[in-house]
């Protein structure tokens, strides 16, 4: 495939300025680059989280692209009525149907009508943005909170490990599995735009660091994105019809002295503040044995 | 009895206007803001697009892909993400009026 350059990404914004999120939110940057690629002729479907208040207030809305708001458990759902309304009237091949949602509303809450949609092949994009929390209600911890992490339901540090989303989803056999991160925006419009063409169902789920529950300055957010891959502990990567791709920016990780420290990572955030020897051996762990899995199926 | 008409209109008020600037000017969350040295600036100097780190990275959409580029400071929240991932140092925080 072709290296999209920066002027190649599409220049119009389908985001009015002057929304609600937070200054740094990688979210905002994420939705950004993912409307760009969806263009115009996309119906989003997004249930409670951050990404709802992005959208306004009843009566107004902060977007070129048409979003239904949905309840909480429904995402899944809700996307695969709008398919087949849109094959109903012969539009489901020029209308995309995205879900966006967060991780507490996909990999807790939102799982089963996602997990449904997914065993039908319905044709549409399911993007989780994964701040790694319950951010808009104050950072509760989810499924999707890695271990060690503080939230406010977690005042000692998450003592389990993050929920393996992307596995789940792969298991589903569907057409498209990627990882993301809001870091790599090019990265994001070439993922988001090669899932728009292809049928099937899509996922996408997206790195978002978030300044105040992940505790660093908002000037940080693209620095702490970036160790998130360059330490290992995030590849980026996408999985086409069950072949797996490694993403250009990832592909120097292979070699495990290229990886810096975990800790690079982990101690540039409040949340892990005091994080015990033995979580970030279980962290080290995790990073050799996700990339030895990744070499395997490379070599394959 | 229901009125019809008045349910439909219930309906159609779910139906959204867009808007600029749903928060206020969100400018005003920040007295901090980036300022380009052009100068420094890579497209500014050579003339050529390029680089536009400061485009690509900024959450809010609110810098402009042109030679120099451009901030629109009535929305820009100063977080300070387009001078961390200025290549060439070109641009600095400074305490900038919103008219
Ligand atoms: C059925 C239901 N339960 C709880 C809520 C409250 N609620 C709104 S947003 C939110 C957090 C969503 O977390 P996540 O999906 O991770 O998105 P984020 O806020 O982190 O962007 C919660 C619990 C709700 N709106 N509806
Ligand atoms: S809480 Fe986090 S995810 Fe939500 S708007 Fe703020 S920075 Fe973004
Ligand atoms: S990031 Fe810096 S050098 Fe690059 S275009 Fe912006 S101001 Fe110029
Ligand atoms: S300070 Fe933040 S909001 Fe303002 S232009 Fe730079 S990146 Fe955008
Ligand atoms: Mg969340």
């Amino acid at each position: 495939m072709n290296l999209v350059k920066v002027m190649d990404v599409q220049e119009e914004e389908y985001i009015y300025p002057g929304t609600r999120m937070c200054a740094g939110c990688a979210m905002a940057l994420i939705y950004r680059f993912a409307l760009k690629a969806l263009g115009p002729k996309t119906i989003l479907t997004v249930p409670a989280s951050c990404l709802t208040v992005l959208h306004g207030m009843q009566g107004f809305c902060t977007t070129k692209v048409s979003v239904l708001h949905t309840p909480f458990a429904t995402t899944g759902a809700s996307a695969s009525g709008i398919v087949a309304s849109l094959e109903e009237k012969g539009l489901n091949n020029e209308i995309c149907v995205v879900a966006f949602a967060g991780d507490g509303g996909t990999v807790d809450i939102g799982i089963q009508a996602l997990s449904g949609a997914a065993e039908r092949g319905t044709d549409f994009i399911y993007a989780c943005y994964d701040n790694e929390a319950y951010m808009n209600t104050g950072v509760q911890r989810s499924g999707a909170t890695p271990q060690g992490a503080h939230t406010t339901t977690t005042p000692g540090g998450k003592m389990k490990p993050k929920k393996n989303m992307l596995k789940i989803m792969e298991a589903h056999g569907i057409a498209y599995v990627a990882t993301a991160n809001g870091s790599y925006p090019i990265d994001i419009y070439e993922k988001f735009k090669k899932a728009r063409t292809m049928i099937g169902t899509k996922y996408i789920h997206i790195l978002s660091p978030c300044p105040p529950g992940w505790g660093y300055d908002p000037k940080e957010t693209i620095k702490i994105g970036r160790l998130a891959v360059e330490t290992g502990f995030w590849p980026l990567y996408e999985i086409i019809n069950g072949k797996f791709n490694l993403s250009r920016e990832s592909k120097k990780y292979l070699d495990p002295s290229k990886r810096k420290p975990i800790i690079d990572y982990l101690g540039a955030q409040k949340r892990f503040k005091g994080i015990s020897d033995e979580d970030i051996e279980d962290y080290k762990t995790y990073i050799n044995n996700l990339w030895d899995e990744i070499k395997k199926r490379i070599d394959h | 009895m229901p009125n019809k008409k008045k349910d439909y209109q219930i309906i159609l008020a779910s139906i959204q206007k867009p808007v600029i600037g749903e928060a206020g000017i969100t400018g005003t969350w920040s007295k901090l803001k980036p300022v380009i040295n052009s100068e420094k600036c890579i497209p500014s100097k050579s003339g050529k697009p390029g680089c536009f780190n400061c485009w690509l990275f900024c959450p809010e959409g609110v810098v402009s892909r042109t030679i120099p580029p451009k901030i629109n400071i009535e929305y820009c929240k100063g977080c300070g993400i387009c001078k961390e991932e200025c290549p060439a140092s070109a641009i600095s925080m400074e305490e900038v009026e919103i008219e």
